[in-house]
């Protein structure tokens, strides 16, 4: 009966072709935005772990979270270097991370930050940084790599590179006579580590040693060899990641860092932070999979009409299976084999058209879009809406099927 | 034992006002070639469909092989026409996007038979048939109506049936070529011993078969009371 269903459908393969090419298409989009979907979510959760408090400058938790995590926007204020000593003196609090942030290296964004956030910061499944190669800096003009900035810049331990100020690749100042040296390179982690620059605060601190008012003073631009960078003092930070000694301490000293006199700070609990902008961007994602589901259903509604208006060209050679001692039952199996059979091929080949899309467009996603996607979508998702749209094709087949069989039934085949 | 045994069949197609058939004897022997002449439209569409159980007959009016086929359920009467009924008709006898031996294949499959036993005997057919074999191999609808026609025969035999019903299937065949396609059904038949029910309103061809019968001598529904769906 296979032979049977394929050959008819090749015998109609005009109609077959196109209806073929729709449900292909919108297969490719239901797995794409699956795919997507799946991806981000779990890079996403994967990018921050074991941070109790998240502190930044007054504004909102998401905000906070995007600019200081993510590397997405910008801070719109600093803290005060002595607001940090000031919460990191106090009780409970077992280690903390600095980040300073606003400046960047060919498109890659640099961190201040010190050695404390190789020891402490964690991503993934509570997963700890490590170095594939070098060590970590311990001069102000050392830097260290992400993953993906030495792999995209082709760098290596002990190369120059020079930082400019301000965010973007074409920066119209660049500090040439003040190069850091790469001194390690991160193992890749999945997150926005890989695309970060690691240097000390010192180092943030030297970049803006030659700047007055915002604007390069040659005269005041430092050298290697100048004296004023071993006295650097940082004077404002973006962020501070801390970890507690107990978890219950949290509320008490969110409240007391929200209160905190001296400047408005904000304090966040980064899961609930994480939460809240999943739910933001859980919104759009479930709009997309509602709107790829009816995509995929107008084309299955296209197949069932499809086969559908094939009876009637179909007439005599249903009438012809009766006659030669079928069942009406083989009437029924014959449409639904040309249903499920059209289906199958599309998902494969939506699949296949997913996988070239998401291959080709890889890079210039993860450089573009910091969105990091692999080509092979694998995720349970996917296998599910394989299985349902399997299934709906087999149940909008029943449609034209029993229009063919309540035909077949007391009609004089021998009258044509 | 007949091959096929009419007793007082009355048949009105559902809708209807007018019966289509009443026919109180009509018997065939197993064997026996008859020609059953009848204009279209009289009702010769019917009676064949009737016989070959795709319309179900009322109970106890038509008994083939000796099985009243009212009796059987519809599974069984499919399965009862794949296995003792081979069935020839005008045109479009065959699945016009399978080969030639597919077709055979597939007539085959609906008694339970395949494998290399049809295969012989499809090879063997359409040799008998005066056909290449080759043509097996070739897509139905690239064959000639005369070759399609004689492809036709070898599927109402391939599954060695008692009985064959034709369903006017010379008209569309020249006059040297309906000689021909006679000759070739009746020739297959002497081998196999089956009965052949040949339905014609070409009364040219009568004179080949055994027994001539006209419908409207069975029939007591006069042609022009006949209501044709």
């Amino acid at each position: 009966m296979f032979e049977v269903a394929l050959s008819s459908l090749w015998s109609r393969r005009g109609s077959v072709m196109l209806t073929l090419a729709s449900l292909t298409i919108s297969m490719a989009i239901v797995i794409g935005v699956e795919h997507v979907r799946a991806q981000a979510e779990s890079s996403f959760v994967r990018t921050v772990s074991g941070v109790d408090l998240l502190v930044g400058a007054r504004t909102s938790q998401v905000n906070l979270l995007l600019y200081s995590v993510f590397r997405i926007g910008n801070a719109t204020n600093n803290i005060q270097w002595q607001s940090y000593q000031d919460i990191i003196a106090r009780p409970g609090i077992s280690w903390s991370i600095p980040f300073s942030l606003g400046d960047s290296h060919r498109g890659y964004r640099v961190l201040g930050t010190n050695n404390d956030y190789f020891e402490y910061f964690r991503y993934g499944d509570n997963e700890n940084l490590r170095l594939s190669s070098g060590e970590e800096f311990s001069s102000p003009l050392h830097a260290v790599l992400g993953s993906e900035v030495a792999n995209a810049l082709g760098y290596e331990v002990g190369a120059e590179i020079v930082i400019s100020h301000g965010i973007g690749n074409t920066s119209f100042v660049n500090h040439d006579n003040l190069p850091f040296t790469v001194t390690g390179i991160l193992a890749p982690t999945g997150t926005p580590v890989d695309r970060t620059i690691h240097v000390s605060l010192q180092g943030i601190e030297a970049i803006h040693l030659g700047y007055q008012d915002g604007v390069q003073v040659a005269a005041l631009s430092p050298q290697p060899d100048d004296p004023r960078l071993a006295q650097l003092e940082p004077t404002q930070i973006t962020a501070i990641l801390l970890g507690l000694d107990t978890p219950l301490a949290v509320f008490g000293l969110q409240r007391a860092i929200n209160n905190y006199p001296s400047e408005p700070l904000t304090a966040i609990l980064p899961a609930v932070a994480l939460g809240e902008l999943w739910q933001i961007i859980g919104t759009l994602e479930n709009l997309l999979q509602v709107i790829s589901i009816l995509v995929l259903t107008a084309s299955l509604l296209g197949l069932s009409t499809m086969l559908l208006s094939s009876l009637r060209e179909r007439r005599r050679e249903l009438a012809l299976y009766r006659a030669i001692g079928a069942r009406p039952s083989f009437i029924v199996w014959l449409i639904e084999l040309e249903g499920l059979a059209m289906m199958a091929v599309a998902a494969v080949f939506g699949y296949l058209l997913v996988v070239l899309g998401f291959g080709l467009t890889q890079a210039w996603l993860s450089e573009t879009y910091a969105l990091v996607i692999e080509a092979w979508p694998s995720s349970l998702g996917i296998w599910l809406y394989m299985a349902g749209a399997l299934l709906a094709s087999v149940l909008l087949s029943l449609i034209p099927a029993f229009v063919a069989y309540s035909r077949s039934l007391g009609h004089s085949l021998l009258s044509h | 034992m007949n091959a096929i045994s009419i007793t007082n069949l009355h048949y009105t197609w559902p809708g209807a006002e007018r019966p289509t058939l009443d026919v109180p004897d009509f018997q065939v022997a197993c064997g026996e070639s008859v020609f059953l002449r009848g204009a279209s439209g009289s009702g010769k569409s019917t009676l064949l469909s009737l016989l070959a159980g795709i319309l179900a007959a009322p109970a106890d009016s038509v008994r083939i092989l000796d099985t009243d086929i009212a009796s059987l359920t519809a599974r069984k009467r499919d399965r009862f026409r794949a296995e003792h009924i081979g069935i020839v008709f005008q045109q479009f006898n065959l699945i016009p996007f399978l080969t030639v031996g597919q077709n055979l294949k597939l007539a085959a499959r609906f008694t339970g038979k395949s494998g290399q036993a049809v295969e012989n005997r499809s090879v063997e057919l359409v040799e008998s048939l005066q056909l290449h074999p080759d043509l097996l191999q070739r897509p139905a609808d690239q064959l000639s109506v005369g070759q399609q026609q004689r492809v036709a025969i070898a599927r109402a035999f391939i599954n060695s049936p008692e009985i064959i019903l034709a369903d006017e299937p010379t008209s569309a065949l020249d006059a040297d070529a309906k000689d021909h396609f006679v000759r070739l059904l009746l020739s297959i038949r002497e081998s196999t011993g089956c009965a052949v029910v040949f339905a014609s309103h070409d009364n040219s061809l009568a004179d080949m078969f055994e027994t001539k019968v006209a419908l409207a001598d069975i029939n007591k529904v006069k042609p022009q009371e006949v209501t044709h769906v």
